[in-house]
Parts: structure tokens; C-alpha cells; sequence
């Protein structure tokens, strides 16, 4: 008890430390005193304009994306009871993608809030949409019928953003970057939107945490626990819907960090939720603050899109999950 | 169910021959219409080099070729998706999940926007050896004294996933022009293809489909399991190999050729099922049927459905697929 509750101290060390090389650390160093007189006594100079308009947004964003990321991974592995389940599986990044590029190019809207919007509303349509799909017939909402769904849904949804892409350049030439996830777009403006989403999500989590672990011992368990389990998966699925909805939103979909954050906080912590759900948040705020720095260093003259970062990190990990699977 | 499975079974030489005929109709249609439309009475007779000069180009030149490059990888997909589905016992494998697409759109985008200086006429090659690669690494991967069918589709997914992060990192990186040729690569695409793609597609489906076929009582065994299959006296890691291999050089050869045309190493075989039931050898065949006739549609839709503007036939064999594959979703909805 004592050494979960300790980890969870140092798992908000790690973050703020995190926070703060996110803020100092990049093609301009700024020492972190000049951070702090930055908010203290502003000066209007250039240096404090970079740290309060692009390093701090930034920093608190990779912040709340991870946390965000983390917490819908460990919630999605246990109410699917997959151990592959991310979740992007329930379409919120396609979704996103779709209403974003209809935005831009049927309609031509061009004001980051609008396209910001477009997002928030395509994610959480999709995870309906693959939700609804997912809970057809006898025996309602299962897992192999909610991956069966999300996976079908995200092929179709790729295929028509791609469709609609081929036709317009401009479009293809801003979404590229959106897709690749990237924490440089957004402005404190937005992220102050979307902010209530995440934290609903996320005080969600919190409280239900007791409930979703019931969900992760199966069906027939939780149900002869006195769970409602049709309520319960929807409440779920609501609280992965906000905090997938306002990461897209704000970063576009990155990817790995809700797959692999869960296994390496069970490694940490064991089988109860109600430490994996705020372990997950942790880490995965702290890995996304570590894999956004990296992205700036990587190579020498050019930025790398923080999800690109994450994939290439992540997409063998995957695959070492895959290898041991089936050990036992 | 097994009234059902008799019934299909019984029904074999018929569904053939009415795929085989539908597949001429559409290729009949595919030759006449266009920008400059063919009459019926010309169509066939230019193929065979006795109809009027006017004719000769539109016919022998592009449409001709084009539409059996078409029908040849639906072919091959087709069959790939029927051996895939077979060797790992799930419905939902299709040569996309283990890998091979990605690995060959990794090479062929890294070909199209990272060396653009590379001739055209290389990128099926350049694609082929990043399919096989790709599969190659897959099973290596997947390798545990043996290759469990379920850890072949995972490492799959997440060889799929490596690529793709690659692969997007290059389209953020550089001009924008290419990244639209490697979109549209991406999603599939007929568009230009000629006998030079036809002849070196050809071999590989003449020696494959036979080969396939050849093993379908293996594949049948496999299906049952691997506790089953030993106990039957089947060496199973060697004929699941073969048999990968198989599936993979059809997959990687029809990629090759036209880019990754999606759902129809899903949708073929599953089609087929319904058609004449479970047997490998029925299923094989009437799986490379289907596939043949579903890319070839789609090639002559995406062609006449918006002219000028030519619709990629990946984007209309998705478009088909997906709502088909959401119907099976909610066909199946009882089932636990």
C-alpha cells in the first residue's frame, strides 16, 4: 500500500521534471529562472514571449494528452479484456480525421478553433458509431465484437479521408502533419476548450476505477458481483470518448502511448485498476513529455511529429507483447 | 448448417461458371466503355487483332491490358486472403495484417518520395522485395519453436505498425507533390497499368493458384487445428510455411502491381464461403473468381462513375467492402 502510494509520488516527480525539461529544453535553452520571471515579471522580451506562448502551452499539453492516452489504454484493456486493445480502436483518430478534412475541404473552414471542433465531434461520432455497432444482437456489448466493429469502422473511415486527400492538395499538405499527431499546433486558446473534456474523462476514471476492475474479471464475474454491466461498459466508453476526443482534438492521433503505458504500469503495480488508472496517467504524461523532447532532437535541422516519436518506440514493443503472448 | 454446406457444395460447377461469365461481361463493358466508347460488335474482334485500326490502341494498348491487371491481382489477393484465413483459423486475416502491405508501401513510398529519381518501371520490384521482406521479418519474429497462427497475426499487426510510422514520417518530410503520387499508391490504383505489368503478374498466379490447390487438402487439415493436424500425421510448421509462402508471394505480387487495393483478400474469400461452403479446393477457386470480378468492377466504375476525374479502385473497393463487412458484423450479431 505504502509503495504504491510512494510511486505515485514519484510518479508526479517525473512528470514535473518532465514539465520542466519540456519547457527549457529545445533549439533555444532557457534557464528555468528566466522560466519562472517569465509568469512573475514579464518583460515582453523574446525569450519570455517563447516560454509563455509556445514552450508552456506545449509542455501542459503533452502533459494532459498522455494522461489522457494512458488512462483510455488501461480503460479500454479492461473492459475489452485485450491486452492489444488501444484506444484508437474505437475510431476516435479516423473520426477525427474524417470531420477535419470535410471541414477543410467541403466547407474551406480555415480557423484552427473550427478545425479543433471538427475533431472533438468526429472522435467522439466514431466511438458512437463503433459503440452502438459493438453492442448489436445477443449477449450486448463484447469484446470481440467491439474490435471487430472498431476495426472495421477505422479501415473505412482511413480509406475515405485518404479518398478525399487524393483530391485536394492543400488539404493532404496540412493534414499530413495532423496525422502524423504533433504537439505544435495548438495554442493555449484551444487547449483551454478542451480542457473540461479531459478532465471529465479523467475524474470519470477516478471514480469508477472500483467498477472497472470488476469489468476486467469478465462479464459473468462483475455480473455476479451485483455490477449493472451494460451501464457500467457505457460510462466506460463515455469517459474513454472524452479523453480521446480531447487528445485528438489538440494533437491528433498519437499512437502507443494507450497501448503500452497499461502493460508497463501492470508490470508496476498488478492486476487492480484502481492504482493502474492514476499510474497510467502518470506515466503516460511523463512518456509523452520524454518522447516530445526527443522529437525536437532527433535529427538536427527538422522537428520529428512527437506520434512519430511514439511509434517508432512503441511498434516494437507491440511486437515484443505479441512474442510473449502466448508463453505461458 | 450442414443442409446449407451440402447445398453449396453441391453448386460448385454452376457458381463457376456464372463467375466465369460474369467476369467476361464486365470485362466486355470495361473494353467498350470510355472516353472513346468501343461498340460490342468491335470489342472482341480488336483483342483478336481482326477489328478496325480506330479501335486498335484504345483496346490493345490501355483498356485491354489495364482490365486484366485488374482481374489478375483481385486473383491473387483473393486467394492469398482464402490461404491466410486457413492457416491462422480467423475470418479476419488478410494479407494486410501480417505485414506485407505495409512493408511493400514502406518501400515503394520510400521509392516515390524519398528517391523520386528511380524509374517508374522499378516500383513493382522495389515493392515486391519490401512485401517479402516484410513477411519474412514477420515470421521470423513469430518464430517459438514453431509459428503459432496467432502470434504470426500479431507480430503482423505491429510489422504493419512499424512501417506506418515510417512511412508517415516521409510524408511529413518532404514535398508535397510526391506524398499525393504515394497516396495514391497507398490506396490502390489501376490507373495507367499495361501488358509490362500484365506479363511479369502472370507467372506468378499461373504457378501459385495450381500450387495452392494442389496443397487445399493440407490447408483443410490445418484448419482443424494444430493438435489435430499432428495427430493426423501432418507436418504442420512445414506445410503452414509452404503455404505462407504461397499467400505471400500472391499478396506481395499482386501489391506489387497495383498498390494495396484494400478489402478484397477479406471480402473474396468470404463471398466464396457463402457461394459453395468450407472445402479448400471449392473455396480457392471461387475465391479468385470473385476477387478477379469485384477488382475489375471496380476498376471500370472507378473509370466511369466521375469522368474525368478517374476514382482510385481501392478507394471504390473500400467503399464496398467496408459496408459488406459491417453486414457480416451484423449478421453474425448473435453469435458469442
Amino acid at each position: 500500500m505504502n509503495i504504491r502510494l510512494t510511486g505515485i509520488v514519484l510518479g508526479i516527480v517525473f512528470v514535473i521534471f518532465g514539465l520542466a525539461a519540456s519547457i527549457a529544453v529545445g533549439k533555444s535553452m532557457v534557464p528555468l529562472h528566466t522560466v519562472i520571471d517569465a509568469f512573475t515579471s514579464f518583460d515582453g522580451s523574446r525569450e519570455h514571449l517563447i516560454i509563455r506562448t509556445v514552450r508552456v502551452p506545449r509542455a501542459l499539453m503533452a502533459m494532459m494528452v498522455g494522461a489522457s492516452l494512458g488512462m483510455a489504454g488501461s480503460i479500454m484493456q479492461a473492459i475489452s479484456r485485450n491486452p492489444l486493445a488501444g484506444p484508437e480502436m474505437l475510431g476516435s483518430n479516423y473520426g477525427a480525421a474524417l470531420l477535419l478534412v470535410i471541414s477543410m475541404f467541403v466547407f474551406g473552414f480555415t480557423s484552427s478553433l473550427i478545425h479543433m471542433w471538427a475533431a472533438l465531434l468526429g472522435a467522439g461520432l466514431a466511438c458512437l458509431v463503433v459503440f452502438m455497432l459493438g453492442s448489436l444482437g445477443r449477449g450486448g456489448l463484447t469484446s470481440i465484437k467491439l474490435i471487430l466493429a472498431g476495426a472495421t469502422i477505422n479501415m473505412l473511415l482511413a480509406s475515405m479521408v485518404q479518398g478525399i486527400l487524393i483530391f485536394s492538395e492543400e488539404s493532404l499538405d496540412e493534414m499530413r502533419f495532423w496525422m502524423a499527431g504533433s504537439l505544435t499546433g495548438g495554442s493555449m486558446e484551444m487547449f483551454v476548450r478542451v480542457l473540461p473534456y479531459m478532465l471529465v474523462g479523467m475524474a470519470g476514471a477516478l471514480v469508477l476505477s472500483r467498477q472497472i476492475n470488476l469489468l476486467s474479471l469478465g462479464d459473468e464475474v462483475a455480473q455476479g458481483l451485483g455490477l449493472k454491466i451494460g451501464l457500467m461498459k457505457t460510462a466506460a466508453l463515455f469517459i474513454v470518448m472524452c479523453l480521446m476526443g480531447g487528445s485528438v482534438a489538440i494533437a491528433g492521433p498519437i499512437g502507443f502511448i494507450g497501448l503500452a503505458v497499461p502493460h508497463i504500469v501492470r508490470f508496476m503495480v498488478g492486476l487492480d485498476y484502481r492504482w493502474i488508472i492514476p499510474y497510467s496517467a502518470l506515466l503516460g504524461a511523463g512518456l509523452l513529455l520524454l518522447a516530445d523532447i526527443a522529437a525536437r532532437f532527433i535529427f538536427p535541422y527538422q522537428e520529428l511529429p512527437a506520434g512519430v516519436v511514439t511509434a517508432m518506440a512503441g511498434a516494437p514493443f507491440l511486437i515484443y507483447l505479441a512474442q510473449r503472448r502466448e508463453k505461458r | 448448417m450442414s443442409r446449407f454446406t451440402l447445398s453449396a457444395s453441391a453448386r460448385l460447377w454452376p457458381v463457376i461458371v456464372v463467375l466465369i461469365a460474369a467476369n467476361f461481361i464486365v470485362l466486355s463493358m470495361s473494353i467498350m466503355i470510355g472516353e472513346y466508347p468501343v461498340p460490342l460488335s468491335q470489342a472482341w474482334k480488336t483483342v483478336f487483332g481482326i477489328g478496325e485500326p480506330e479501335y486498335e490502341f484504345v483496346v490493345n494498348q490501355l483498356r485491354f491490358p489495364r482490365s486484366l491487371v485488374a482481374f489478375l491481382v483481385g486473383c491473387g489477393l483473393a486467394l492469398s486472403g482464402a490461404i491466410l484465413q486457413g492457416i491462422t483459423r480467423n475470418p479476419l486475416a488478410a494479407p494486410g495484417v501480417i505485414g506485407i502491405n505495409g512493408g511493400a508501401a514502406l518501400m515503394a513510398v520510400t521509392a516515390i518520395i524519398a528517391l523520386p529519381s528511380v524509374p517508374i518501371a522499378l516500383l513493382p520490384f522495389i515493392a515486391f522485395s519490401g512485401a517479402l521482406g516484410a513477411a519474412a521479418l514477420t515470421y521470423f519474429l513469430a518464430w517459438r519453436r514453431g509459428a503459432a497462427p496467432m502470434r504470426l497475426l500479431l507480430v503482423g499487426v505491429g510489422v504493419g505498425a512499424a512501417s506506418h510510422a515510417y512511412i508517415t514520417f516521409w510524408m511529413t518530410t518532404r514535398h508535397v507533390q510526391n506524398i499525393k503520387q504515394a497516396m495514391i499508391w497507398l490506396m490502390g490504383s489501376t490507373y495507367g497499368r499495361t501488358w509490362d505489368h500484365f506479363w511479369p503478374l502472370l507467372p506468378w498466379l499461373l504457378v501459385l493458384f495450381p500450387a495452392a490447390l494442389l496443397m487445399s487438402r493440407t490447408l483443410d487439415i490445418l484448419k482443424l487445428g494444430d493438435e489435430l493436424s499432428i495427430g493426423l500425421g501432418s507436418s504442420v510448421e512445414r506445410s503452414r510455411g509452404l503455404l505462407l509462402l504461397i499467400s505471400v508471394s500472391l499478396a506481395g505480387a499482386s501489391v506489387a502491381m497495383a498498390g494495396t487495393i484494400g478489402f478484397i483478400g477479406l471480402m473474396g474469400p468470404h463471398i466464396a464461403r457463402q457461394l459453395v461452403g468450407q472445402t479448400s479446393r471449392r473455396l480457392l477457386s471461387v475465391s479468385a473468381l470473385v476477387g478477379g470480378l469485384i477488382v475489375m468492377s471496380a476498376d471500370l466504375l472507378g473509370r466511369a462513375l466521375l469522368p474525368p476525374i478517374e476514382i482510385p479502385t481501392g478507394i471504390i473497393t473500400t467503399a464496398i467492402g467496408a459496408p459488406y463487412l459491417i453486414y457480416l458484423l451484423y449478421r453474425n450479431r448473435n453469435r458469442p
